[in-house]
């Protein structure tokens, strides 16, 4: 649907968005992270967003090894908790995380485009996501180009994000917004518009790699933005909060905001999805509190 | 919360029209002004380094024996023993990273913080458990003979404790006694402070790091000696300090999975101390039961585990180790 827009055309609509107000925001956010999730409402959430973690190891020392036991947690987390959405992983090692998770739900999703700065040039992107596409990745995580973005090339950014899209082919494309280093709000709401009207089956908000990651108010927006371009052209894109998000209560102020700014639509792993590592072994302990009525400890869940 | 601030409002406005009299002599500002409101201390716990409010936002007056209040003191929940938990484990590894020396000099250092603080914590005492101050202050300074009696513990224990074995075949055979982690502790309820001091030396003399429940009724002087450990260059979250109800806490430390070990000694109803060592049975922690004297080699023992390793000779001399 998007996808049918011009360049021109997309620009010229993401122009004319309105200012976004911080401080309602912000605000906004706040008031929704307090809300009380108690006993038997508290288990669905954990369970919930175990089902909605991709799970991540994004790291220079990775190895066949190390992904290999990510995507075997991935699988089976523990006891009778539900398997994860997707392992994501770098390009390099979606063919050992297609054969570890082959035959089960969970899904592979490579970051790709010069992940995480995005700095190569248009070509080499290309054949990145082709590459992760040929290694069995279902869904490609790609960057946007913040430089040109910044630049004011709007344009540009919208052309190589649907580029991207064409060569991914049947998987997925998550458009990682990189909302840490968009420097306001505006360029948040401008940036998830722009890259929904490219094609973008996901808008996601950080790499994990920069100071700033998903902040609530940041993804609330993004929220927003999802909820007003479904209301304006039927389609449906899921949203990605990735980067800092480690404690089972943070995962549930997520899971409130999705609720009550988008609803049930969104409220499955197709359609949501937490960026984390170190989240799931958090949400383990607290199911095992749940459980068992004691603390659980790091000793008592992997070291990743 | 505006009610709370007018009266605030009230008194700084009353101080702003004493300063402008104070301008007589001095004599006259005694004989003819009230005197200077008391700022009263809030008592908090000490977790992670920080002194924060009990998270459940509760506090409960602490009398002293003859039923005077004497201040409040924050009520600490089972979240805030859980946040303790989280930062004694946090706290726990670098601390037993660090040399034996230093941490011999950490706990000199809170046994000079707390000679300098000697007089306040005297009339703590006093006022919480009646006594004369000539008695609390010999108590004082037995805390802190305490203090400096572990730290001159903490380089020496290891080889008391542990050592080179003999062996039959070409091995070096050593045993090396390390810290349990965390230990939760249960401060004996009548003794406020040096039965407290007696309980924390030894665990974190060893390396370990403690989560330690306050004297119940008697929670003010122990909650003041968290600022002499704040102050002592002690690395925040190895000590965290919590005042509340025994029974309302220890449940939930004796079945926390990330705690290592208990110190029931200062569980007094007998039911509950034998139910809290079922619970942590359940999860493989080392228990003092309450009651249980000992030397401070045996309150050194309490709190860490053996390693014993098995070194090839041949090999040792092969790479040219210094044996």
């Amino acid at each position: 649907m998007g996808s049918m827009l011009s360049g021109a055309e997309a620009v010229s609509l993401v122009r004319a968005l309105p200012g976004v107000d911080a401080v309602g925001l912000e605000a906004r956010a706040a008031g929704l992270g307090t809300r009380s999730i108690k006993k038997e409402s508290k288990a669905q959430a954990i369970d919930l967003a175990i089902a909605m973690i991709d799970l991540t190891t994004l790291e220079g020392a990775d190895t066949p090894g190390k992904v290999r036991s990510l995507c075997a947690k991935a699988l089976r987390p523990e006891g009778d908790a539900p398997p994860v959405a997707a392992v994501c992983v770098y390009p390099a090692m979606a063919a050992t995380a297609a054969e570890a998770v082959a035959g089960s739900d969970v899904k592979v999703a490579s970051v790709a485009t010069g992940f995480p700065a995005g700095q190569v040039p248009l070509d080499v992107r290309l054949a990145d996501t082709e590459a992760a596409v040929v290694a069995g990745a279902d869904e490609i995580d790609m960057v946007i180009n913040r430089g040109a973005f910044l630049a004011g090339d709007l344009e540009r950014v919208f052309e190589e994000i649907k580029a991207v899209k064409a060569a991914c082919g049947e998987a997925r494309l998550k458009v990682i917004l990189e909302t840490g280093e968009l420097a306001s709000y505006d360029n948040v709401r401008r940036a998830s518009h722009l890259a929904m009207h490219a094609g973008a089956d996901f808008i996601k908000t950080s790499t994990g790699k920069v100071g700033v990651n998903a902040t609530l108010p940041v993804t609330l927006l993004m929220m927003q933005a999802v909820r007003d371009f479904r209301a304006a052209t039927g389609t449906q894109v899921g949203v990605k909060p990735a980067g800092g998000i480690r404690t089972t209560k943070d995962a549930i102020k997520y899971l409130v905001c999705v609720n009550e700014v988008l609803g049930d639509d969104w409220l499955s792993p197709h359609w949501f999805r937490f960026g984390a590592s170190s989240l799931l072994n958090d949400l383990l302990m607290q199911r095992r509190k749940l459980t068992t009525g004691h603390y659980s400890g790091s000793d008592y869940v992997t070291v990743d | 919360m505006s009610e709370q601030s007018k009266p605030e409002q009230g008194r700084s406005k009353q101080g702003a029209g004493k300063r402008g009299a104070a301008k007589r002599t001095a004599t006259e500002r005694n004989t003819t002004e009230l005197a200077r409101l008391h700022v009263k201390k809030t008592y908090k716990l000490y977790v992670g380094g920080k002194f924060p409010r009990s998270e459940s936002g509760r506090s409960y007056a602490v009398t002293g024996p003859d039923g005077a209040e004497l201040a409040n003191a924050a009520l600490a929940s089972r979240k805030d023993a859980r946040d303790a938990v989280t930062a004694a484990r946090k706290a726990h590894r670098a601390w037993a990273a660090q040399t034996a020396y230093l941490r011999g000099q950490i706990l000199y250092r809170a046994a000079e913080m707390l000679e300098g603080r000697a007089g306040q914590f005297t009339e703590e005492l006093s006022a919480a458990t009646g006594k004369e101050p000539h008695e609390t202050l010999g108590t004082v300074e037995a805390a802190i003979d305490r203090l400096v009696h572990y730290a001159g513990w903490t380089d020496k224990f290891a080889s008391v404790l542990g050592g080179a074995n003999p062996v039959a075949g070409p091995f070096f055979n050593h045993t090396k006694p390390e810290p349990l982690g965390v230990v939760a502790v249960f401060a004996p309820q009548d003794d406020p402070l040096l039965g407290l001091v007696e309980a924390i030396a030894p665990a974190i003399a060893t390396g370990n790091a403690v989560v330690v429940v306050a004297s119940e009724a008697k929670p003010l002087a122990a909650l003041s000696f968290a600022e002499v450990l704040a102050t002592s260059d002690l690395p925040g979250g190895v000590v965290n300090l919590l005042s509340g109800k025994v029974a309302e806490i220890a449940p939930h430390l004796a079945g926390h999975e990330d705690v290592n070990g208990i110190d029931l000694g200062g569980v007094e109803d007998a039911a509950l101390a034998a139910e809290l060592e079922a619970t942590a049975a359940g999860t493989l922690k080392v228990v003092r039961r309450p009651g249980t004297a000992g030397s401070s080699l045996d309150a050194l023992r309490r709190w860490v585990e053996y390693k014993t390793v098995w070194h090839p000779a041949g090999m040792a001399a092969g790479v040219g180790g210094g044996y």
